[in-house]
């Protein structure tokens, strides 16, 4: 497996020609943002938030699904990129409908988290206010479309990890939501096993467990490196986390 | 002269101002370096002219805190965004799926204990505009202060240092949604 070298952000930095530069940067500690990415699940370069500037070509890429080229000149951090990392975060928060105080995750959400990474103050844009739909049919958990940022991670956690691919989009630009089976009530989805992978990597209070009030759940995403890794070496032994 | 501060209460539930409240033996320093010369703590009717520094709490919900806020940025040198009802709407905002004639409805006809009817007289409540919108959607605003409700050393560090002719940096810290 070819190793390339390039540069990001000034720095020289090599990976495998199958790794994507996210994952590089990762290596070498330099953050990107992302939000659609999580660890374990295929990646799909839909949030736009770990867009990074090549050299010599004004068309911006998202890391995420962007493989190394030799002698590539990669940035992650520009003015250009700060810009247009804040107009997205602005743009998911006058989408839907996000109400910091009444949300059950709260101080655990990684929209906020976005959100005070860019330092916003207020949203410059015209907030969408859309009319939504919240599914409390399952037995366990619920689903508020009102806190869905579309990034798809639920979708992608049914189909992948958990086989059961109850999630899928419906409708498009504007109506586009997630749905279960045959775009019915959650509790009547017969494919849903309920294990509840799509809540636990749901990156806001969009899905989440019945019984949690205001900031009461923090989501662990751990279990799925856990079954990933066990998938792949076929053991499925719990690593003792250090620190943990 | 003492700066002349004013807080007013849009469409919010007061929260913010009972963490303003929550100040408490500030409040006392804050008297004598400000002048309070309008506020749901004070009794004056009607907002007055040359204020130097305005606290708004609530979004905008109707026309008459449409009417207000532009009196306020008219009258204000400075106007903050108090809490997050103020600068996103929040919770005074939820109510923005719904028609204003639904909302009226829900609350003076299905969730009337006695005596549910719908407000004849026009003038009897503000007409609702269609949605509730953040300060800014109306009138320029020149700071945020953030929170559900801000927190007293939030609010305590914009006024002092605006108190002290100082524009507030407000270090990110203070930065919370919610």
């Amino acid at each position: 497996m070819p190793i390339l070298t390039f540069a990001m952000n000034g720095h020289q930095v090599s990976g495998h020609d199958d790794e994507t530069l996210l994952q590089i940067a990762r290596q070498h500690g330099i953050h990107i943002p992302t939000l659609c990415h999580l660890d374990g699940l295929s990646d799909i370069g839909a949030c736009r938030l770990c867009l990074v500037e090549i050299e010599g070509q004004d068309k911006l890429v998202a890391a995420c699904v962007t493989k190394p080229q030799e002698g590539m000149s990669v940035h992650t951090d520009t003015e250009r990129l700060q810009r247009y990392r804040r107009t997205i975060v602005e743009l998911l928060a006058s989408e839907g409908n996000h109400q910091c105080a009444v949300c059950v995750v709260n101080e655990h959400c990684q929209l906020q988290d976005l959100a005070y990474a860019v330092e916003l103050q207020y949203v410059r844009f015209p907030y969408l206010y859309p009319k939504r739909t919240l599914d409390a049919t399952h037995k366990d958990f619920v689903m508020d479309r009102n806190r869905c940022v579309l990034c798809s991670r639920c979708i992608r956690v049914c189909h992948e990890v958990e086989g059961a691919h109850t999630w899928d989009t419906a409708g498009r630009s504007f109506h586009c939501t997630i749905m279960a089976d045959m775009d019915q009530p959650w509790g009547t989805a017969a494919s849903c096993t309920s294990c509840g992978k799509c809540v636990w990597v749901c990156p806001t209070g969009a899905l989440f467990e019945k019984g949690q009030t205001v900031a009461e759940m923090e989501k662990h995403r751990d279990f799925l490196k856990y079954i990933v890794t066990a998938r792949r070496t076929g053991e499925w032994i719990a690593e003792e986390e250090e620190g943990e | 002269m003492k700066p002349r501060v004013a807080s007013v209460w849009l469409s919010g539930c007061s929260g913010c101002h009972m963490s303003f409240l929550d100040l408490d033996e500030r409040l006392i320093e804050l008297a004598d370096m400000a002048e309070l010369v309008y506020s749901p703590f004070v009794d004056i009717k009607h907002f007055p002219r040359d204020v130097d520094v305005a606290l708004v709490e609530g979004a905008v919900s109707n026309v008459e805190n449409e009417e207000m806020a532009h009196i306020i940025r008219r009258n204000s040198k400075f106007v903050l965004s108090f809490g997050d009802c103020a600068t996103t709407g929040n919770i005074s905002a939820m109510r923005n799926q719904f028609s204003a004639g639904e909302i009226v409805r829900r609350s003076y006809v299905e969730l009337a204990d006695d005596a549910s009817v719908l407000p004849l007289e026009p003038t009897s409540i503000a007409q609702l505009m269609p949605s509730a919108v953040p300060l800014h959607a109306i009138i320029k605003v020149d700071a945020f202060l953030h929170g559900c409700p801000p927190s007293p050393d939030q609010i305590w560090f914009a006024l002092s240092e605006l108190m002290a002719g100082r524009i507030p940096d407000l270090p990110t810290a203070y930065l919370k949604y919610g």
